[in-house]
């Protein structure tokens, strides 16, 4: 059952769903072990057991976070000395630029311009992906663990086989 | 063992958890709807107030010289604390991953990003001509003249600003797998409007990577800023040389009863909204210990603070320091000096006992008596303060009228309203987050790495 979403690309290949998860992982390693790197795991939660069976290692969404709060950083005091100086006026005593009562700025600039560029990297990085679709089922967002290999049809029945003597309780051509 | 980890009442499998929340967003009962009513009452009486102050000026509220801050700067800072005890429990227990959380991060995140829209209301209502409002912010006028940056009310600006949009980034980056949860379990046309809100997830290994980190560094990015919130609000005072607000505690003070305020409304919140949701199970006393322990150390935050504040007034020497707090005690405002100790100070001291942190009709009576407490100790330190200054012939007190009760009571309502109408529209108990701390089932006995 699709989702009401529109599909860029069908890929086709062979869904399996386990329900335990030392199965799949099991399953995953396997497949890795043949050379095939195109896997898709559907999981309901985060898992680390999952991760490290994929494969997984690092997410380039830090570098976001990190562009993101460097540039606020440096907006916040460009900003607040540039405008200090632009129309140089002394209130209460204080010199004209005085970088400490700055900082308030700078910082809350750094945390607003990370935070919207690790949601917006987050949302480059899974969302146009995720329209992408392969294989889906529902259950997948509710208690079972799906793996999705692209194959050819002749390759079909073979890795049926395979995921139903690695315990999925069901597989199907998607 | 995660059903330990999460309480010694929880034994449902991931589906039962699925089907429990999407549970909550069936047609909703009587209670919920009364609630409902109630709320979007109350907001109707703040709109008609604010009309009327619109149309006639500040005039209506009971400004009077020299207590030019009153009622609603007292609700601002009452609203921007609320938020804190949210973002406590979403982010910085996250980082230290504490497992109770988990059930009722959802609901205190939710609760942050409407009592801080709720707060910014009220500094565009103090300012009596709403229309400008634009001021405040950075833009280059027609004369040139830029705001004045080593003000703290323009910190103010830039730190509820922020507070505001990263709390919601991270209340709706939360909720997209929740969301495809809901979606894959409804029908007709929540189906169509999930699937949008869901933005397509699907829970792949890819999206949760991202997914993953991305919440960790929101959550590592909020923790110093919700710190500095409340320092920034407590510097609008701090940084003056009013007696009894010019003081180094401020900031310490200010965040520690932030949140001792927020842990109460979020009690005030969740107790009747776990049986009016059904998710008593949930949402149970091993959650609520464990908050109203937290309300006891802040509690304890507030006790010291009150004590320091006193000693320095005395050990300092300083004759205005010395007046100004005796004013607290036994002045015209006596009365709202001791509700603030009584209910912040001395009230707390009673989740020391455990029979009192699980039962859950006493706790609700304390949190009531925090809100009250808590909104009384902003309306303490801005009155007794300004209304005695440094010159005696300008000494005088406050009268609220109607108009400042009126926007007090549009204020909850609108928060309600917004929190009631999110309760029964998105998943108020975090499903993903729950089902992390349940194993999943497994062939072989034994556990794996996580």
């Amino acid at each position: 059952m699709g989702l009401p979403l529109p599909r860029r690309r069908e890929v086709p290949g062979v869904l399996a769903s386990f329900e335990h998860i030392d199965a799949a992982c099991d399953a995953i390693r396997a497949l890795r072990k043949e050379g095939r790197r195109n896997l898709t795991v559907y999981t309901s939660h985060p898992s680390h057991e999952v991760e490290a069976a994929v494969g997984h290692t690092w997410s380039p969404i830090r570098l976001f976070t990190l562009i993101g709060g460097l540039t606020g950083c440096t907006a916040g005091f460009a900003m607040t000395l540039w405008m200090s100086r632009d129309w140089p006026l002394v209130v209460g005593g204080k010199s004209v630029n005085t970088v400490v009562p700055y900082v308030a700025i700078a910082f809350e600039l750094t945390v607003l311009i990370a935070g919207l560029l690790t949601f917006f990297g987050m949302a480059l990085l899974t969302f146009p992906r995720a329209v992408n679709k392969v294989g889906f089922d529902p259950r997948f967002t509710d208690d079972r663990i799906g793996v999705f290999v692209p194959a050819q049809a002749g390759e079909a029945d073979r890795l049926s086989a395979f995921f139903r003597d690695a315990g999925a309780v069901e597989v199907r051509n998607a | 063992m995660a059903t330990v980890a999460y309480g010694p009442n929880l034994t449902r499998t991931h589906a039962e958890i699925t089907s429990d929340v999407v549970a909550t967003l069936s047609a909703p009962s009587r209670g919920y709807l009364a609630a409902l009513f109630g709320a979007v009452g109350l907001f109707l009486i703040g709109l008609i107030t604010f009309i009327i102050l619109l149309k006639d000026g500040l005039g209506h509220a009971g400004y009077n010289p020299p207590i030019m801050w009153s009622v609603y700067i007292t609700n601002f800072v009452f609203w921007v604390g609320i938020g804190h005890a949210g973002t406590l429990i979403s982010a910085i227990l996250y980082l230290f991953r504490s497992p109770w959380r988990t059930a009722v991060y959802r609901a205190t995140e939710a609760m942050t990003v409407f009592a801080v829209m709720t707060a910014g209301l009220f500094p565009i209502i103090h300012i009596g001509r709403q229309w400008v409002f634009y001021w405040l912010l950075p833009y280059p006028n027609a004369r040139y003249i830029w705001p004045n940056f080593k003000s703290p009310l323009m910190w103010d600006v830039f730190a509820v600003g922020t507070y505001l949009t990263v709390s919601t980034c991270f209340l709706v980056f939360g909720l997209i797998p929740d969301v495809a949860a809901v979606r894959d379990r409804a029908t007709g046309w929540r189906r169509a409007l999930y699937a949008q809100v869901a933005m397509g997830w699907t829970g792949s290994d890819n999206q949760w990577r991202h997914f993953s980190r991305a919440y960790l560094y929101l959550a590592a990015l909020l923790t110093p800023l919700v710190l500095s919130v409340h320092s920034v609000v407590s510097w609008d005072f701090a940084m003056s040389l009013v007696p009894a607000w010019h003081g180094t505690i401020f900031a310490p003070y200010f965040v520690g009863g932030a949140i001792y305020s927020g842990l109460g409304m979020v009690m005030t919140l969740l107790i009747p909204l776990r049986k009016v949701l059904k998710v008593e199970h949930l949402i149970n006393d091993y959650h609520f210990d464990n908050l109203a322990k937290l309300t006891l150390l802040t509690g304890c935050i507030m006790f010291y603070s009150y004590s320091m504040e006193y000693f320095i007034a005395w050990y300092s020497g300083n004759t205005f320091e010395q007046t100004t707090f005796f004013r607290r005690a036994f002045g015209p405002y006596w009365w709202a000096g001791w509700t603030m100790i009584i209910c912040n100070a001395l009230m707390s001291q009673l989740l020391w006992f455990k029979k009192i942190r699980t039962n859950l009709t006493s706790l609700f009576v304390i949190s009531i008596f925090i809100n009250i407490g808590m909104w009384f100790e902003r309306y303490v330190i801005i009155v007794s303060s300004l209304s005695n200054e440094f010159i005696p012939w300008a000494w005088d007190g406050l009268n609220p009228t109607w108009a400042d009760w009126g926007i007090l009571l549009g204020s909850f309502g609108w928060f309600f309203m917004y929190f009631l109408l999110f309760a029964r529209t998105f998943p108020i108990v975090a499903i993903q987050e729950i089902k992390e701390m349940i194993p999943m089932p497994r062939l072989r006995s034994g556990g794996g790495h996580h």
